[in-house]
């Protein structure tokens, strides 16, 4: 895994393996807030940049743990430091844009247990992979997860004004287009080299 | 004396039994209020490790015993955890258990271990858990509590089970491993990709709203 450049693992994190279509992290946000474009384009963005924060700190946090040898406090102190990372998030968009603060509103503290945040640090220490490696991947795992949610709420405003079975409405006809749309991201598969 | 007289009304058995708080306790996690199919909880599991009956069953049964292990712990602290840190300290103790589960499955089998990945990890965000603890846990006692993890576990594994099953049936064309149909029959291939996982989900989803809607006419 180490001959892997980092083009490769931006193309892999953000289309080839992407987190939710492919991995299914962050399912609960992909069906819950993909209902507006507007709000699923700031919530991608809000996660992009956990996401970045995270994996740097899961990053320092995995080199001490095997330094002192205890490694199975690593699912401890991830979500732990996930936690803290939103809070601090949290307080930082609070104090610098009140605006934004309120249309992300529930949204914002419910990012710590968003999977998709936990998976990256996970697999980014499960793959092996440096502190730029790590960087990159956080970036294309976040950019994808953005973009799926984009295109799924684009998806989804265009569906209100359809007259689709009452049965289907919801959750149902949600999963049947995100079963389409991971369909088609496998088109994906081999870009990049 | 009243009491020895039998009752024409008076409920057998297993009418009070059904009617028992402690048993609705248990029933509603399985039927009524089934954390995938009526709650929609936990997806990410549900659809990421249902490709095989078999790794349904594993993540099913270890995520029940984080939920049943987390709920008996929030439940006897609950008057010790105080309200502002009380979702850090469940997620603490959720942590612990998954981390416990993870170590314990890697025992048990390897392969096991290697094809769920990093999903045993996973269990910590699952929000069924997390929305036990806080929803139930920590506003009841012992008892309640873990039949409630039990109910909601069971329910968890039920669903996982029909998911993995079906996709296993149709993308393999086994069950548990073992070949169900004859050599002509041709694999759905789609069913264990990704994309199976969303469909399958969506089809036991509109089932239930069928059966829903049936109902809510019939009355």
């Amino acid at each position: 895994m180490e001959n892997e450049s980092l083009w490769y693992i931006f193309i892999n994190a953000s289309l080839i393996s992407n987190f939710v279509l492919a991995y299914f992290l962050g399912i609960c946000p992909f069906l819950g807030v993909s209902g507006k474009l507007d709000t699923a384009t700031k919530m991608g963005g809000a996660v992009t940049f956990v996401m970045l924060i995270s994996s740097m700190c899961a990053y320092g946090i995995n080199a001490l743990l095997i330094a002192i040898n205890a490694p199975f406090l690593q699912l401890i102190s991830y979500i732990v430091v996930i936690a803290s990372t939103v809070q601090l998030v949290e307080m930082f968009v609070k104090k610098m844009s009140p605006a934004l603060f309120r249309a992300l509103g529930i949204f914002l503290p419910l990012i710590t247990t968003n999977c998709a945040i936990l998976g990256l640090a996970l697999f980014q220490t499960n793959k092996g992979y440096g502190f730029i490696e790590s960087l990159v991947y956080a970036l294309g795992a976040g950019i994808g997860f953005t973009l799926a949610l984009v295109l799924m709420a684009g998806i989804r405003q265009r569906l209100d004004f359809a007259d689709s079975p009452k049965v289907v409405k919801g959750t149902v006809i949600t999963l049947l287009i995100a079963g389409i749309l991971s369909l088609s991201f496998m088109g994906f598969s081999g870009l990049g080299g | 004396m009243s009491q020895l007289v039998k009752d024409p009304k008076e409920k057998s058995f297993f009418t009070t039994l059904a009617e028992s708080p402690s048993t609705n306790e248990f029933i509603k996690g399985i039927w009524k209020d089934n954390p995938v199919f009526v709650q929609v909880l936990g997806m990410c599991p549900v659809l990421a490790v249902t490709n095989t009956a078999e790794n349904a069953l594993a993540m099913g049964f270890a995520t029940t015993f984080v939920l049943v292990m987390s709920n008996i712990l929030v439940s006897l602290l609950r008057n010790v955890i105080p309200k502002e840190v009380r979702i850090a300290s469940y997620i603490l103790i959720i942590a612990t258990f998954v981390t416990i589960t993870d170590y314990a499955i890697q025992a048990i089998s390897v392969d096991l271990h290697k094809s769920l990945g990093a999903f045993i990890s996973l269990i910590v965000v699952n929000c069924l858990i997390l929305s036990r603890a806080e929803a139930f846990a920590s506003k009841n006692t012992f008892i309640p509590s873990v039949l409630d993890a039990l109910g909601m576990g069971l329910g968890f594994v039920l669903a996982l089970f029909s998911l993995g099953a079906l996709r296993e049936l149709l993308g393999n064309g086994s069950l548990f491993g073992m070949s169900i149909f004859s050599d002509n029959f041709q694999e759905w291939i789609v069913m264990i990709l990704p994309a199976g996982g969303f469909f399958t989900l969506a089809l036991w989803l509109l089932l239930f709203n069928i059966l829903k809607e049936r109902r809510s006419h019939g009355k």
